[in-house]
């Protein structure tokens, strides 16, 4: 039986979907950049969902001082945080295959470098 | 129910909701420029996000690295290609439908199991972290747990994380620091 008390589960399912909404944009767009921003609101919604079950109903951040009895867990605070800084690291690296792929074929858009690509390989088979 | 804790959840939902308006806005604009500093946007809800979650750490991160390094690396990106894009296939809308709807239903199939958003009693809540609660003041020091977490007991995990951004500035560097100094030659097939 599905417990439907607020929040509850549907805390987690709007999550779920800002997730598809940037794997949509990773499918389905064909420009390399917007892959790249697909990829990040992928990233930051799988954020979210980690510090939503790090979340504890009545507590407070995990800074300890006295008279506060309930925190929230900071194991995940701390798994989000290096997760952010790697995610930085990504997106420089995408970042610059693009650029390198612009200045070696002038394009960005996936499908029209498959179509180059296709193209020059026939080249190469009739020569 | 307390009514503190339930303005929090619908305050929760509300900036959910936003980050899903901006989220549909980035899949349909076609102008990069735009979707660049949406992306920044989607970055800073989510940073608003994590204060109302009690992650007030990593919510100072994302609105230093995710909404303002990653926007900046971006708009540089723009600048050395092109802000316009090309519109996609009909064809691309549907896969991409399809895909996300199966993942989805496996995502939401997949959460009927888990504990209840908030759920004080949750395995996850059980383990590990009452130890660094309880003991991290006498052993580290310090009264952010997360800070201890981070630099002491998982001291590994960060210099593991110093590695992969070395890594991937290496990368970088490989990739385009040497383009100034080469001409410019378009010959095709060149290797």
């Amino acid at each position: 039986m599905v417990d439907l008390s607020f929040p509850g589960l549907l805390n987690y399912w709007f999550v779920f979907l800002l997730m598809l909404i940037g794997l949509y944009i990773v499918i389905a767009h064909e420009n390399l950049i917007k892959k790249i921003v697909g990829l990040n609101v992928f990233q930051v919604s799988v954020f979210v969902f980690y510090i939503s079950v790090a979340k504890v109903k009545g507590g407070t951040a995990p800074i300890l001082a006295d008279g506060i009895e309930v925190y929230s867990n900071p194991l995940p605070h701390v798994l989000i945080l290096t997760a952010i800084v790697v995610g930085l690291a990504m997106t420089a690296l995408g970042l610059a295959l693009v650029v390198r792929v612009q200045e070696s074929f002038g394009i960005i858009e996936d499908d029209e470098l498959r179509a180059l690509e296709d193209q020059q390989e026939d080249e190469g088979n009739n020569a | 129910m307390n009514l503190e804790i339930l303005s929090s959840d619908l305050l929760n939902v509300a900036m959910l909701a936003f980050m899903g308006v901006t989220g549909v806005a980035i899949a349909r604009i076609r102008n990069l420029f735009a979707v660049v500093m949406l992306s920044g946007i989607y970055s800073l809800l989510g940073a608003t996000l994590y204060v109302i979650l009690d992650a007030v750490d990593v919510a100072f991160t994302e609105a230093a690295v995710g909404a303002g390094a990653s926007t900046v690396l971006m708009i540089g990106t723009l600048a050395l290609t092109s802000d316009r894009e090309k519109a996609m296939p009909n064809s691309n809308a549907w896969k991409g439908l399809i895909v996300c709807a199966l993942v989805g239903a496996a995502l939401v199939y997949g959460s009927l199991d888990m504990p209840l958003f908030g759920d004080p009693m949750a395995p996850a809540q059980q383990h590990v972290a009452p130890r660094y609660l309880n003991d991290s003041m006498a052993e580290i020091g310090l009264p952010n747990a997360v800070t201890s977490v981070l630099a002491s007991y998982r001291g590994y995990d960060t210099m593991g994380e110093v590695f992969v951004i070395f890594t991937a500035a290496c990368g970088v560097i490989c990739l385009i620091g040497r383009t100034r100094r080469r001409p410019a030659k378009k010959s095709g097939g060149d290797k």
